[in-house]
């Protein structure tokens, strides 16, 4: 009977050591709203992934942006020059591309190639120029083209840009691929 | 005894020890405000002080703050390079020649590096040293008074941002300038010449073991870059010092798209020791320049700004060995060695990888000429021949590195606004936390020596966004704090700064607390204005300077009945703090003074410049909430016309107006 009334006791103890755990476990550090992307702000212009997420055209890219978690980092101050590929651009990949790089053990190679879809600097139109080589997030170099008016990037054509808070969007028809590495 | 007598007292017992158990580990009030075990990391509570001095830069307030960590609470904003109303610095006549410069008095700066004098590469608590991103302009503050000691100017240089950075034993505060700029004789030139005409220039400022006393040692003629940040070699890579380089494309125009041409700028290793061979020899060249040094005596209270005329000038790119190229992937911003002196880590803002140099091979190359050409006259070391290795995939925009006491490193990343924790080693990634959001540097107690006090990382931030309670279109500024004393990093605070607070050091408190001065002692007070009793206040006139010598002590000012002062005149209140007891300063402000207050510390002397306009009799008081009777703590001076014949007098505590009965 005394040894169960002494571990009754070591269970109080033990229970009040675990409540103390439990509420730290429960991360009251993390964002409230959900982290920069989620800031509710209805004035302020678009930023980048804002606009994305608003096109019906580029549901595919977001939901690759969502599962390479760039979302928050593309909601930066950036500035960024993004190269939006619209769904159809997506469609156009190989069978079963997609679901492949969307795997989560293949997380470092869509990140790759969501990097090379990314300059870091405001590349407005009149600053690109015929032949431009641009060295995008991803380390690589992409190469701009501007014939008659015409832009387009490693020969994908500019459909159209969109300007943002923190960068511009350029959207395209094709998927960007980083060259292979030598 | 019945066993069910025993059984219920017991269980009584037992239930009765079961709530105080309860009670006892009721969490207490901090834990219970927020409900995690971060508030408790980070909770120091009232009346117990904080382990570690967080020495703060504000960026554009161009001050230095002094936070306590882990509490993240505020102790002092230290004046540096920006004028200070409120204790006066810039405005008293004492201060005014810290702001000298060879372009007159510059009331404002950019401070955005601290850097903690180190003895064989540790901390050693004597002093903190800051930039002028603007002016160029190094700065000393002593950290037994927190006070800004000496300011020093570098000639040459179009923007101090690579700056300052220290040898092992302080030998050398040492200097990049971020912008190019042409220099000599030839000034006045087209921008356009910039290939042809335009120089970066690192500045190696001598400091004197004894007192901390700057000068330019001599200064390295290097092609016209950007340097960003640097890091001196320790242990075995004592001797050398390790800058980044961007803008190697030498854009004149929109860097934003014209310096992010390269996949690849540089790390420039400098052989220090080299150089002073080299001028050991008489190779260096004297060359004409102009730049300010202004010290403060604390013997005087006073600073004295001196003009320069000369700084003696090497060129690498004739005086071979000194300087080396090291390719570094795009726009390198951190530049920092490992507390082992081995590793150099590159952070190429830019760039989705982290270089990691060896020293050891760096060396090794340099002996092998395994060079992959040259750049402006100077040999480039190949890549891969410099490499330790690389660490893949780390996050987007890597800025600044700093190391714990266990072979760790800490990366902060702006764009993707977080911090990595990898080996320094195995270029293994470890753990990973969001910071909130854009960290710009962090800091490690330590973390730049070779003896890392570790436990936490802080981040200071550039954004927060949905961190704090708006305050219209700008927020506050912020640090957050992260244990890391696990595995993993743990956020425990975030707390607000003053200005921008760009980076910072953190010292453990026992290497600064036992030496923090006191006060000042009244003997040893040389001003020449002082009053070192109320018996030496007087007022004397020169032609229409008056100069008061005036005391201050718990609850008066003496004199403080002034008359026979006119309209033209130039006062100069010479306040000497009589008290000799810590934490007691007085303050000094008179009605229409065109500058500033006054805060004058116990035993010192600070002099405030007034020049009425107008007849009339006006009030002067202490400022600074100083004793039960501070608000008694206040004078008059009376104000004639300019020509005026009334006699010149002062008192404190003498009545004339007997028939009135007033003071009697």
């Amino acid at each position: 009977m005394r040894t169960l009334l002494l571990l009754w006791l070591c269970l109080l103890v033990i229970s009040c050591g675990q409540q103390k755990t439990e509420t730290a476990a429960s991360d009251l550090t993390a964002p409230v709203g959900g982290g920069q992307s989620n800031v509710k702000d209805d004035v302020s212009q678009q930023d980048v992934v804002k606009i994305a997420v608003n096109s019906p055209d580029h549901t595919t890219l977001v939901t690759a942006l969502q599962v390479a978690e760039y979302v928050d980092a593309l909601s930066n101050a950036g500035p960024f020059t993004v190269f939006a590929p619209t769904n159809a651009a997506f469609d156009k990949l190989p069978a079963g591309t997609l679901e492949t790089l969307t795997k989560p053990e293949n997380k470092d190679q869509l990140r790759t190639i969501l990097e090379y879809h990314v300059y870091v600097g405001g590349l407005t139109e009149n600053l690109i120029q015929d032949g431009m080589t641009i060295n995008m997030a991803s380390l690589d170099n992409a190469t701009l083209n501007k014939k008659d008016g015409k832009l387009t990037i490693n020969g994908a054509n500019v459909l159209g840009s969109a300007r943002g808070s923190n960068g511009i969007v350029y959207i395209i028809d094709a998927v960007l691929l980083p060259p292979e590495k030598k | 005894m019945d066993k069910k007598i025993i059984l219920r007292s017991l269980l009584v017992v037992a239930t009765l020890v079961g709530i105080t158990v309860l009670q006892m580990c009721k969490p207490q009030a901090p834990a219970s405000v927020s409900g995690s075990d971060a508030a408790v990391k980070a909770y120091v509570p009232p009346g117990q002080y904080d382990e570690f001095y967080n020495l703060v830069s504000g960026g554009f307030s161009g001050q230095m703050s002094v936070y306590g960590l882990p509490s993240g609470r505020l102790f002092r904003v230290i004046p540096v390079f920006s004028e200070d109303p409120t204790t006066g610095y810039g405005y008293s006549e004492e201060t005014k020649a810290m702001l000298n410069t060879s372009h007159g008095y510059v009331p404002w700066d950019d401070l955005h590096h601290p850097a903690i004098s180190t003895t064989n590469g540790e901390h050693d608590g004597r002093w903190v040293f800051g930039n002028a991103n603007n002016t160029p302009r190094v700065a000393r503050i002593d950290l037994k008074t927190f006070r800004t000691s000496e300011i020093i100017e570098l000639p040459n240089s179009g923007g101090n941002h690579s700056s300052p950075f220290i040898t092992e034993n302080t030998e050398y505060v040492v200097a990049g300038t971020r912008f190019s700029v042409p220099v000599g004789d030839k000034t006045d030139v087209p921008i356009s010449t910039f290939k042809e005409n335009f120089k970066g220039y690192i500045s190696f400022i001598s400091v004197d073991p004894k007192d901390g006393k700057m000068n330019i040692a001599f200064q390295l003629k290097t092609p016209g870059v950007s340097f960003d940040l640097a890091r001196a070699g320790k242990g075995p890579s004592h001797g050398w010092f390790f800058f980044s380089c961007y803008n190697t494309e030498q854009a004149y125009t929109l860097l934003e798209v014209n310096a992010s041409q390269k996949d690849k700028d540089f790390i420039m290793a400098v052989n220090w020791k080299k150089a002073e061979e080299y001028i050991a020899q008489g190779k260096g060249e004297k060359v004409k320049a102009r730049y300010a040094r202004n010290r403060y005596d604390e013997s005087t209270h006073t600073a004295t700004s001196e003009m320069l005329t000369e700084v003696l000038q090497l060129d690498p790119a004739v005086l071979k060995d000194i300087i080396y190229f090291i390719p570094c992937p795009k726009s390198p911003h951190g530049c920092d060695t490992d507390p082992s002196g081995e590793y150099i880590v590159g952070s190429g803002k830019l760039a989705a990888l982290i270089p990691v140099f060896s020293f050891t091979k760096i060396q090794q190359a340099i002996a092998n000429k395994d060079f992959e050409g040259e750049f402006a006259g100077i040999p480039v070391i190949k890549y891969e021949s410099a490499l330790h290795g690389e660490v893949k995939k780390p996050g987007l925009g890597p800025l600044h590195t700093e190391f714990d006491a266990n072979g760790n490193a800490y990366t902060s990343f702006f764009v993707s606004s977080e911090i990595v924790k990898w080996n320094v080693k195995s270029l293994e990634v470890l753990d990973r936390v969001p910071t909130y959001y854009s960290i710009g540097h962090l800091c490690v107690p330590g973390g730049p020596t070779r003896k890392p006090h570790g436990k936490y990382v802080i981040a200071y931030n550039k954004i927060t966004k949905d961190r704090y309670l708006p305050t219209g279109p700008e927020l506050t500024q912020s640090a957050q704090i992260y244990d890391i004393t696990g595995d993993k990093m743990k956020l425990i605070l975030d707390f607000p700064t003053i200005g921008e607070p760009h980076y910072a050091e953190a010292i453990p408190a026992s290497l600064i607390m036992p030496q923090s001065t006191k006060i000042f002692k009244i003997e040893e007070n040389n001003h020449p204005y002082v009053a070192k009793g109320e018996g030496q206040a007087k007022v004397e006139r020169k032609g229409n300077e008056v100069h008061v010598y005036m005391t201050a002590i718990r609850s008066h000012l003496t004199p403080d009945n002034i008359e026979g002062v006119r309209v033209g005149d130039e006062v100069y209140f010479h306040v000497t703090n009589l008290e000799q007891d810590w934490d007691v300063p007085h303050g000094f402000a008179i009605k229409g003074a065109a500058n500033a207050e006054l805060l004058i510390m116990p035993g010192e002397t600070a002099t405030l410049k007034w020049k009425p306009l107008s007849v009339g009799v006006y009030p002067f008081y202490c400022t600074d909430f100083c004793s039960a009777l501070h608000q008694e703590m206040q004078g008059y001076i009376r104000i004639s016309p300019a020509g005026s014949n009334v006699p010149l007098k002062y008192s404190t505590g003498k009545t004339d107006d007997t028939a009135a009965g007033a003071g009697r």
